[in-house]
């Protein structure tokens, strides 16, 4: 299924979906952000994929000078009960990717989350708003530079009438 | 109408999500108003800290706005810098109705990274204590939404089977709540024979009592009449909204990671997975007293084709070594050492391993930079994503619908905020 799915996306995307990776059986692509959407498309809509569900999405903090956030997408095939992982790089001084709420919508509260968490901005997402901690809230607690105790004061108490 | 800057100004942003959603509703008499209720997140209702901000004209919901974080613990932050055996209790805290099933996939999931297997013994156990922790999850939703609808006897009578569920996980794995019972390759200890046979006496008596509560539920008139047609979900919104478990099965979609990608040894028993096609709260009642049958057939089969044998997998290097021999030999202590002090190291990669947790897909996805300590573990949890089906089941209700609809959706607040 995994050779099939390579196939699939080069013969698309050519070199741009080129880069493969394979661990413990799961599939891994990066993908450049520009092509993204287009790319999830492809993956829902090709009869022979089907990868028809979004079961997660996620942000992860790579920590580097170059492509420092990466933002991960799990894809599910309910037909062929079949797995894929799609990745994509963003930069740290501008982190904004396009967002996948027109392919499906689960990923709304998924984007907020890794918002949050990551301060990654989805554009084109109906309602960016933070989705665990409060609007006032400055720091994105997932990203490598929050220290584990917090940040002190950094959570305003509510003000007293 | 028009509003003043500082009005808006004013306006908190969850507020404005809601106003800002589309609505088709007009009106036309003046004395007509629509109103916003807040509700939670101190609400007996919401089961936890969920708040909604609901507009209403007059009785009937037009629009929702779900907002959660309010039992928000950053675990996925503090994971990162727990080894991998020491994430293990916080596990317990995420669905809290059913821990045994969250220990259960964090640890394939890390196995997973690892590259081992627990020996079979321990696979079995592994569908025993996920299957019981799943009845005991489905007795609290039976409970609960037979509660917010009115009967409160359902409650009493699932809340005494739970009951003896506890005393069951205080044999199994020597707490009742937290149980964190299993361990990276294995279980904390093994099974006793007396326990096994509670869990058999257990699981012959429980589709009696069942019954019961079915009798009370499947031909009153008011419990039907909440929950039928209410909060209904087609097929096609479930799967874009990324809806899960009981509630996908409800709508006429059979799938069950459990069938699907077999995961410990549910390949060699034999269960089927109930699917009903009305996609409202009825449904999702009729699937979850359903899975607890197969669920009790399934137990039924562990427990006559459970192999003996040792719990834990022989691999020193990344299997916790066993207390005794860890007090008694060189080898096991300094195993011991490194496991707990630099934690197992698994290879650089990543995963995502899911099992079908009672409400619905738990996934984990960890990305590993060959150290002791998860560089980044996402928590797939599907009441998180659950929850995003709310405004979708609520438009067009009524305000009492409310209550039927989140306790049919059965949201753990444990696993929805992390």
């Amino acid at each position: 299924m995994n050779a099939k799915i390579i196939e699939a996306l080069k013969s698309r995307f050519g070199e741009q979906a080129a880069q493969t990776s394979e661990f413990r059986g799961e599939l891994t692509v990066i993908i450049p952000k520009e092509r993204i959407v287009e790319v999830c498309r492809f993956l829902k809509e090709d009869p022979g994929l089907r990868f028809d569900f979004l079961a997660d999405l996620s942000g992860l903090d790579m920590f580097t000078p170059v492509n420092r956030f990466a933002v991960v997408y799990n894809l599910y095939s309910l037909a062929n009960k079949h797995r894929i992982r799609l990745k994509v790089f963003t930069e740290e001084d501008e982190p904004k990717l396009p967002t996948m709420t027109g392919v499906w919508s689960t990923a709304n509260w998924h984007e907020r989350e890794t918002f949050d968490m990551f301060g990654i901005v989805f554009e084109g997402h109906p309602d960016m708003r933070r989705v665990y901690l409060p609007d006032e809230f400055e720091h994105h607690p997932l990203r490598k530079d929050f220290p584990l105790m917090g940040i002190p004061g950094s959570l305003p108490l509510p003000k007293k009438s | 109408m028009e509003q003043r800057p500082e009005e808006v100004a004013r306006k908190t942003r969850i507020l404005q999500a809601l106003e800002n959603q589309h609505t088709s509703v007009t009106f036309e008499d003046a004395l007509e108003n629509d109103m916003i209720l807040n509700m939670g997140p101190q609400h007996p209702a919401t089961h936890g800290v969920l708040r909604l901000l609901i507009r209403l004209d007059g009785e009937t919901v037009v629009g929702c706005v779900p907002e959660v974080g309010y039992l928000h613990r950053g675990y996925e932050k503090l994971a990162e810098s727990c080894t991998y055996h020491e994430f293990i209790p916080h596990t317990d805290r995420l669905d809290y109705l059913s821990p045994l099933n969250n220990n259960t996939a964090y640890a394939l999931a890390v196995e997973k990274l690892l590259g081992i297997e627990a020996p079979p013994r321990a696979q079995y156990l592994r569908v025993m204590i996920s299957e019981l922790a799943r009845i005991s999850s489905h007795l609290m939703f039976l409970g609960s939404l037979a509660m917010d609808v009115g009967a409160l006897t359902v409650w009493m009578w699932a809340f005494r089977e739970r009951e003896k569920q506890y005393d069951l996980f205080e044999n199994i794995a020597g707490a009742r709540f937290t149980t964190s019972y299993t361990r990276i390759g294995g279980l904390a200890q093994d099974v006793s024979a007396e326990t096994l046979a509670m869990v058999k006496k257990f699981v012959d008596e429980l589709p009696g009592h069942l019954l019961e509560c079915e009798n009370l539920l499947n031909t009153n008139r008011i419990f039907l009449e909440r929950t039928d047609g209410i909060g209904v979900v087609t097929p096609d919104q479930a799967v874009d909204l990324g809806f899960t478990g009981p509630g996908l099965r409800a709508c006429g979609i059979g799938h069950d990671l459990r069938k699907a990608n077999p995961y410990l040894v549910y390949n060699d028993l034999d269960f089927s997975v109930p699917v009903y096609t009305g996609g409202d709260a009825l449904a999702r009642y009729y699937v979850r007293m359903d899975e607890m049958r197969e669920s009790v057939k399934l137990i039924h089969q562990v427990l006559q084709k459970m192999p003996g044998g040792d719990v834990h997998a022989f691999k020193p290097k990344k299997v916790l070594p066993r207390k005794e021999r860890v007090y008694t030999k060189m080898e096991e202590l300094i195993h011991d050492f490194m496991i707990v002090n630099f934690g197992v190291e698994p290879p650089v990669g990543e995963i995502y391993s899911a099992v079908e947790a009672p409400k619905g897909e738990l996934g984990f996805y960890i990305y590993s930079n060959g150290e002791g300590y998860p560089w980044r573990l996402k928590i797939r949890s599907p009441s998180f994503v659950n929850l995003q089906t709310l405004p979708v089941m609520m438009k067009g209700c009524m305000i009492s619908d409310v209550v039927a609809i989140i306790g049919s959706l059965d949201p753990v607040m444990g696993e929805a905020d992390k």
